[in-house]
């Protein structure tokens, strides 16, 4: 029982964890049709500014996290500022490629001006506690996830339902110029989906960084494509098929582990996308998404 | 109010609109008829700034071909798109509220939501429902309550009566002549050739994006001629 219910944390801590990353790619695809596959590089940007923060002297937890958050959004907004926007009107492949651009340029800066090896951010060891609730042990560090990222997700929800700009970020994933003829600014909107983006890569670089100590210039590749599949499951574009995505990855992800034979351990990913693909072939569009209208290529 | 000089659009080699020149006057309901493919929805489109266009647009006697669209709404010159482009996945209210989304007055906002609500009452039985299981004619309530909700002073409509029932247009143009008797100046894109001309005081008529001809509408309306040539039946 202990071992199940230490397992099943596992699985929601690594699920919230994934869900909170494929919904910051969730967002900006579903307005701008644009995989950011930069979106890493924000989160390796909000690990380095708590890195950063920590060699000037900053030790709290409680500054270091605001810290990389608010970072995690000004470098989305950057990029979107600098790279995307100038190509926000050519083709999908385009936006694609350039996102493909950003991740290897800030990743390369990130080599050359701090170093190629890990660094360590020891900011976050206090969580790394198991505390016990009545006779289970458990994870604070895990507890902690789970209630920051259900917080994170209530209060995107909130905005999206009753905020003006949350309302034109809805509107604008199926008629962008259509909410522009309501008087509300384009960048602001695009800014905006940014911005939360980054918010949430933000938070991802805190638990992803309390988990493993340190940091390398490719912390957030790993991540991004486990998002990428949580998105891909979920449905692109869905931000509740985003969430779903990552917890189902998570679930699956703890499973295999927990299921598979230790000699068996390096069919893991294996398994693990094997049984996604099975998924796509029973349904395409993904879980939570409408089906896409294909016209005359429709079979 | 509107003063239109030889604007013209391209979509690649293709010219949809050349050097079109139109005036509407403050309170006005014009016309703006023509053929299938004529360049209509690229005149309001390059006058609305949803597609680049040459030639130069003054708005209220100053030149806004320059700016972005949402700087044009800002300014009181709005369109309904063709095919109404409600928001589909938001409620009738949220739809309502993003169309008032540049204004700061509250109050203001929240009486103009009741007088559309009291204009169109199928929108307030629907308020909480989302805008994509609304109906042809309702979507098409909802688009234009949107747009007023900005509090427009020129609007241009894009075939509002396309695809509604017979019954439903002649309300549907009832409709736009009470925004007529409110004081807003209607520049309306219209397929529908007779109901248009029967509700506009005058009329432009366009084709191969070439505007071909400009007359009050009861003139036009007699006209069998011009009717003939350009605008079928």
């Amino acid at each position: 029982m202990d071992y199940a219910i230490q397992q099943g944390l596992n699985a929601l801590a690594f699920g919230s964890e994934y869900a909170l990353i494929a919904l910051g790619l969730a967002l900006v695809y579903s307005i701008m049709n644009l995989m950011n596959f930069a979106h890493g590089e924000i989160i390796a940007c909000a690990g380095y500014s708590m890195y950063l923060a920590i060699l000037i002297g900053i030790g709290s937890p409680w500054l270091v996290a605001p810290i990389a958050i608010a970072a995690g959004a000004l470098v989305a907004v950057l990029f979107e500022r600098i790279a995307f926007r100038p190509v926000r009107h050519a083709p999908t492949t385009t936006g694609l490629l350039t996102a493909l651009g950003v991740s290897i340029v800030v990743q390369n800066l990130l080599t050359l001006l701090i170093s190629p090896r890990p660094r360590a951010v020891p900011v976050f060891s206090e969580l790394s506690r198991t505390i016990f609730i009545g006779p289970y042990a458990i994870s604070l560090l895990q507890l902690l996830e789970l209630a920051v990222v259900a917080l994170a997700i209530g209060g995107l929800v909130l905005f999206l339902k009753h905020s003006t700009l949350g309302l034109a970020i809805r509107a604008a994933t199926r008629e962008f110029s259509t909410v522009r003829l309501m008087g509300i600014r384009a960048n602001r909107v695009i800014a905006t989906a940014f911005a939360l983006s980054g918010l949430l890569a933000g938070i991802a670089a805190i638990f992803i960084i309390a988990r493993r100590g340190s940091i390398d210039p490719t912390f957030g590749f790993q991540p991004v494509i486990k998002a990428f599949i949580a998105c891909v499951i979920g449905g692109f574009g869905s931000l509740g098929g985003a969430v779903l995505g990552g917890m189902l990855l998570g679930f699956l992800d703890v499973a295999i582990i927990v299921l598979l034979p230790q000699e068996y351990g390096g069919l893991r990913d294996a398994i693990a996308y094997s049984i996604i693909a099975g998924l796509l072939v029973w349904r395409p569009e993904g879980l939570l998404t409408r089906r896409i209208e294909l016209g005359d290529k429709e079979i | 109010m509107l003063s239109v000089n030889r604007l013209s659009v391209h979509y690649g080699p293709i010219r949809a609109l050349d050097a079109a020149s139109i005036r509407i006057g403050r309170g006005e309901f014009v016309a703006l008829l023509g053929p299938n493919g004529a360049g209509k929805t690229s005149l309001i489109s390059g006058i609305a700034g949803l597609v680049r266009a040459q030639g130069r647009v003054l708005f209220e006697d100053r030149e806004i071909g320059a700016l972005p669209t949402e700087d044009r709404v800002r300014r009181g010159l709005t369109m309904t798109p063709e095919g109404r482009h409600v928001f589909a996945n938001l409620t009738v209210a949220e739809n309502l509220r993003l169309g008032a989304a540049i204004r700061r007055d509250r109050e203001g906002v929240a009486q103009d939501i009741e007088k559309y609500l009291g204009l169109f009452p199928i929108l307030r039985e629907r308020n909480h429902q989302l805008a994509g299981t609304l109906s042809g004619g309702e979507q098409q309530m909802l688009a234009i309550a949107r747009s007023m909700m900005s509090r427009p002073r020129l609007l241009m409509l894009d075939e509002p009566s396309l695809g509604l029932a017979p019954r439903i247009v002649a309300q549907m143009f009832d409709y736009i002549s009470l925004l007529k008797e409110a004081g807003v100046t209607l520049l309306v894109v219209e397929q529908n050739v007779m109901q248009a001309l029967k509700h506009a005081d005058r009329a432009y008529v366009i084709s191969s994006g070439i505007i071909r001809h400009e007359g009050k509408a009861e003139e036009l309306r007699s006209d069998r001629r011009l009717i003939d040539m350009y605008l079928g039946n």
